[in-house]
C-alpha cells in the first residue's frame, strides 16, 4: 500500500494523485467503524488533537472532533476569538503555547490565507488545515471527493459543475485541485464579479457564462454557500436576483444528466443559492457528505499521525 | 579632508563627460576633472581603476522611520544604509510619527542629519495637516524650513478637488507634488496584485486599475491646472502608458519606479511570503516589460527605492497582517545595473535615473561634478559579486525579498561633501 508522507495535511494542490486516493480509500474503510455500536477504536490513544479555530464553525469543528475522540485521540476545542486573540496575542505566540502543551495535531481554521504555511514554518507538530480563508478546504474538498466515489464508482471522467462565489471560496478550490488530480473536470458558473481572473488555470476548469451551461450533462452539481453580507453591497443586486440566476430549481437541475447528484458544502441558504426541494430531492447527498466528512477527517488524522495501527 | 580619485571611468551626464579621468576633491568641493591629476600635499589617493566615478547617487523616495518609529530605522541607520547603498543624498517621506507637516518635525530631521547621518538627507512634507487628506500642510514654510518636496505617500489626497488645489498651491510656491496615486476603494483589502496568484493563493487582489485610474486622475489635474506633479512607485503597464501619453501632449509630469518593479513579479509573493508584500503590489511579467520599456524611453525619470524598513514582527506573521514594504537602499543598485546588462538602460542613463533627474525634479542643486560643485560622489565596481545577508545590511530591518541573493555590482566609496562616508 501507498505510503502517506505529509506531516501536515494543509492543501490538497500539495498532494499527488497517490495521496488522494490512499486518504479516501482509508475514509471509505474508517466508515466501518462508524457504523458499529461501540464507535470507537484504541488507533489515536494518547494523542492529543488541538482544535483551533480562528472562524465560526458547527460542522467541521465538531466533525474533526468526533472523528478525533472516534480514533480514542483527546481533542480540545479553542476558539480564540473570545479568547486570546482579543488581548492581542499573535498567531505565532498562540500557537506557541499550545505547542508546549505537546499536542499532536493542531487542526485550525483561520481568516488568512496561508496561515498554515506560516504556522508550519514555526512549530513541529502536525497541522491540518479546517479552511484557510479563499484558499483551500481540503477536508471539505476530500469528503466531496468520496461522497462522489459512493455514487459513481469512480473519480475520473466526472462532469462537476460548481455554481457560487468562486472569487472568495475554499471549496471551490480544494475541489478544483482535487478533482483535476483526479481526471475528472470542473465547470465553473457564477456573477463574473465572483469568479476570480486566471481561475481557468488552477486546473482541468472550464469557465461558463451561464449556469446553464455549467449544469448541461452534469455528473455532478455543486452549489456554494452565498455569503448573505454581500447582499447590496458591490458584487450582486440582492439575493432574488442571484437566486433568479444562479440558483438551483427542479426546471435547471434536469439539465444535468438523470444520475447526477447534487451537493453543498453547507450551511445552505434556502430558497438562495438551491431551492428547498433541491436540497431535500433524491439527488441531492448533502446529508451524506456531513457523514463522509467523519470518515475523511479520521483518515487525515491517522495518516498525519504516520498512519500506524496501535 | 581633501581627495584624489585616480583613473575611474567618470560617467558626468551633466557635463557630457564619460572618459578615463582623475577627480580632485579639495574642501567638499569639486576641485578639478582630468587626465593625470597629481596629487597636492597631504591628499588622500583612491585607486578608482576598474570603477565608475559618478555624481552621488539621489534615492528621492526613502522612510527613514525617525522620529517615532525608531525601532524601525532611524536617521542614522537609514542614512548608513543609504550611504552603504551608494546614495549621496535620500528623501525622507513625512509619514513618520509626528507626520512631518510642520517646521519642528522637519527642522528635527534636517539637523539630526546633519549632525549624525551618514548622508544629505532632504525631507519631505505632507500635503495635508497629518496626512488626513483633509487640509492642506502650511507648504511655505515647510519650503522654508528646508522640504524639497511635499506627499501624502502611503496614501493618495483621495479628495480630487483638494488634491488640485494642492497642486496649484505648491506651484505657487515652488515645491514638488509627489503622489501616491491609487484609487482606494478599488484597493479595499486588497494584499496583493490581482491576477492568477492571487486566485491560487487565494489571497484578495488589488486591480492594476486602482493605480490607472489614479494616475490618469493626477495627470489630468496637473494638466488643468498647468502644473507639475511627479508620480511615486509607478508599477503598472497602465500608468506608464498613460504617463508617456501626457507627457506627449505636454503635462508636466515626472515619475519614479522602484527596483522591485522591474525586478520581480507577484509570483515572488507564492509561498504567502512577506517580504514580497508591498504596496502598490508587485505585478506581472507585462508589467515588468512595461516598466523596462518605460525606463528605455524617458517616460520614466527616476529609479527610487521606497525603502520601507519594517520590524521582523511586523513581517513575520500571516500575510494578511504583514505591512507594506521592503527596504532597498543597498540593494537598489546592482538591481538596477542589471537594466544595463540587459540593454534597457545605458550607463548614462542608468545615473540620469539615479542621480540627475532626481535632482533636477527636486531642485536640488547636486548631481554634477562641475568645478566647485558639492562633492557628492559615488564609485561603483559593476562587477563586485556579493550576496546579501541580514546580518550584513546597516538598515535596522531585514524585510528584503532578496536576502541570501546574489547581487552583482556595489558602491565601493561613497563621498558626501568631499567626505568618504563609506567604503568597501
Amino acid at each position: 500500500m501507498a505510503e502517506f508522507k505529509h506531516k501536515h495535511i494543509i492543501a490538497l494542490r500539495d498532494l499527488s494523485k497517490d495521496d488522494i486516493e490512499l486518504l479516501i480509500s482509508t475514509a471509505e474503510n474508517m466508515r466501518e467503524i462508524n457504523s458499529r455500536e461501540i464507535k470507537k477504536v484504541p488507533t489515536l490513544r494518547g494523542k492529543t488533537i488541538i482544535n483551533l479555530f480562528y472562524e465560526a464553525s458547527t460542522r467541521t469543528r465538531t466533525s474533526f472532533e468526533i472523528a478525533g475522540k472516534r480514533l480514542s485521540a483527546d481533542t480540545v476545542n479553542i476558539t480564540p476569538s473570545i479568547s486570546s486573540a482579543t488581548k492581542g496575542e499573535t498567531l505565532a505566540d498562540t500557537a506557541l503555547n499550545l505547542l508546549a502543551m505537546k499536542p499532536d495535531i493542531i487542526v485550525m481554521r483561520h481568516a488568512v490565507s496561508g496561515a498554515h504555511y506560516f504556522l508550519a514554518n514555526k512549530i513541529n507538530c502536525s497541522i491540518i488545515n479546517a479552511g484557510d480563508g479563499a484558499h483551500e478546504h481540503p477536508s471539505q474538498g476530500l469528503l466531496d471527493l468520496l461522497t462522489m466515489k459512493d455514487h459513481f464508482g469512480r473519480l475520473d471522467g466526472l462532469k462537476v459543475a460548481i455554481v457560487g462565489d468562486i472569487t472568495h471560496s475554499r471549496v471551490a478550490r480544494s475541489n478544483i485541485q482535487g478533482l483535476t488530480k483526479l481526471g475528472s473536470s470542473v465547470y465553473l458558473a457564477g456573477p463574473p464579479t465572483m469568479v476570480p481572473p486566471g481561475v481557468e488555470k488552477l486546473g482541468n476548469v472550464t469557465v461558463c457564462t451561464t449556469m446553464n451551461e455549467a449544469l448541461l450533462d452534469a455528473d455532478v452539481v455543486m452549489m456554494l454557500r452565498i455569503q448573505q453580507e454581500r447582499q447590496g453591497k458591490t458584487l450582486m443586486p440582492n439575493a432574488r436576483e442571484y437566486s433568479r440566476y444562479f440558483g438551483l430549481n427542479p426546471a435547471n437541475l434536469k439539465l444535468a444528466k438523470p444520475n447526477a447528484i447534487v451537493m453543498h458544502p453547507g450551511p445552505i441558504n434556502r430558497g438562495v443559492e438551491m431551492s428547498s426541494s433541491t436540497v431535500d430531492c433524491a439527488q441531492s447527498r448533502v446529508m451524506k457528505q456531513v457523514e463522509n466528512g467523519v470518515a475523511v477527517r479520521m483518515a487525515m488524522l491517522y495518516h498525519v499521525c504516520g498512519g500506524e495501527l496501535e | 579632508m581633501n581627495l584624489l580619485i585616480k583613473n575611474g571611468r567618470v560617467i558626468d551626464p551633466s557635463q557630457k563627460i564619460d572618459d578615463t579621468l582623475d577627480v580632485l576633491v579639495e574642501n567638499g568641493l569639486v576641485k578639478e576633472i582630468g587626465k593625470g591629476l597629481a596629487a597636492p600635499a597631504g591628499v588622500e589617493t583612491i585607486d578608482a581603476a576598474g570603477t565608475y566615478v559618478v555624481p552621488g547617487l539621489i534615492d528621492m523616495h526613502v522612510h527613514l522611520r525617525d522620529p517615532g518609529l525608531e525601532y524601525k530605522e532611524d536617521i542614522i541607520s537609514g542614512t548608513k544604509a543609504a550611504a552603504a547603498g551608494g546614495f549621496t543624498s535620500v528623501c525622507c517621506m513625512p509619514n513618520t510619527k509626528p507626520v512631518t507637516d510642520n517646521k519642528t518635525v522637519a527642522s528635527y530631521i534636517i539637523n539630526k542629519a546633519k549632525a549624525e547621518g551618514f548622508c544629505n538627507v532632504f525631507p519631505v512634507g505632507s500635503i495635508t495637516y497629518g496626512l488626513s487628506g483633509e487640509r492642506m500642510a502650511e507648504m511655505g514654510e515647510l519650503k522654508e524650513s528646508g522640504c524639497v518636496a511635499v506627499s501624502d505617500d502611503g496614501k493618495p489626497v483621495d479628495n480630487s478637488e483638494l488634491m488640485m488645489r494642492s497642486l496649484q498651491y505648491a506651484a505657487g510656491i515652488g515645491i514638488m507634488v509627489i503622489s501616491h496615486a491609487e484609487e482606494l476603494e478599488l484597493v479595499g483589502d486588497g494584499v496583493m496584485n490581482e491576477g492568477f496568484t492571487s486566485t491560487e493563493l487565494g489571497l484578495k487582489g488589488i486591480p492594476r486599475v486602482a493605480e490607472d485610474i489614479a494616475t490618469a486622475r493626477e495627470t489630468m489635474l496637473a494638466e488643468y491646472a498647468g502644473v507639475p506633479i511627479h508620480i511615486a512607485h509607478v508599477s503598472t503597464k497602465g500608468s506608464v502608458r498613460i504617463i508617456r501619453e501626457a507627457k506627449a501632449r505636454g503635462v508636466k509630469v515626472t515619475c519614479e519606479t522602484a527596483p522591485h518593479y522591474f525586478s520581480l513579479t507577484d509570483d515572488a509573493v507564492r509561498g504567502y511570503n512577506t517580504s514580497a508584500k508591498m504596496n502598490p503590489p508587485l505585478r506581472e511579467a507585462e508589467d515588468v516589460a512595461a516598466i523596462k520599456e518605460g525606463l528605455n524611453d524617458g517616460t520614466i525619470d527616476a529609479i527610487a527605492t521606497d525603502h520601507a524598513p519594517h520590524h521582523q514582527d511586523e513581517k513575520d506573521v500571516e500575510f494578511n497582517v504583514a505591512m507594506n514594504g521592503i527596504i532597498g537602499l543597498e540593494t537598489s543598485l546592482p538591481l538596477s545595473l542589471v537594466l544595463v546588462d540587459e540593454g534597457v538602460l545605458t550607463l548614462k542613463q542608468l545615473i540620469e535615473k539615479m542621480s540627475c533627474n532626481p535632482s533636477d525634479i527636486l531642485g536640488l542643486n547636486r548631481a554634477t561634478l562641475r568645478t566647485g560643485a558639492i562633492a557628492d560622489i559615488t564609485l561603483i565596481d559593476p562587477k563586485l559579486e556579493w550576496i546579501v545577508e541580514a546580518d550584513k545590511l546597516a538598515s535596522k530591518s531585514k524585510n528584503s525579498p532578496w536576502l541570501g541573493k546574489k547581487m552583482k555590482g556595489a558602491a565601493v566609496a561613497t563621498i558626501v561633501g568631499g567626505k568618504l562616508v563609506f567604503k568597501r
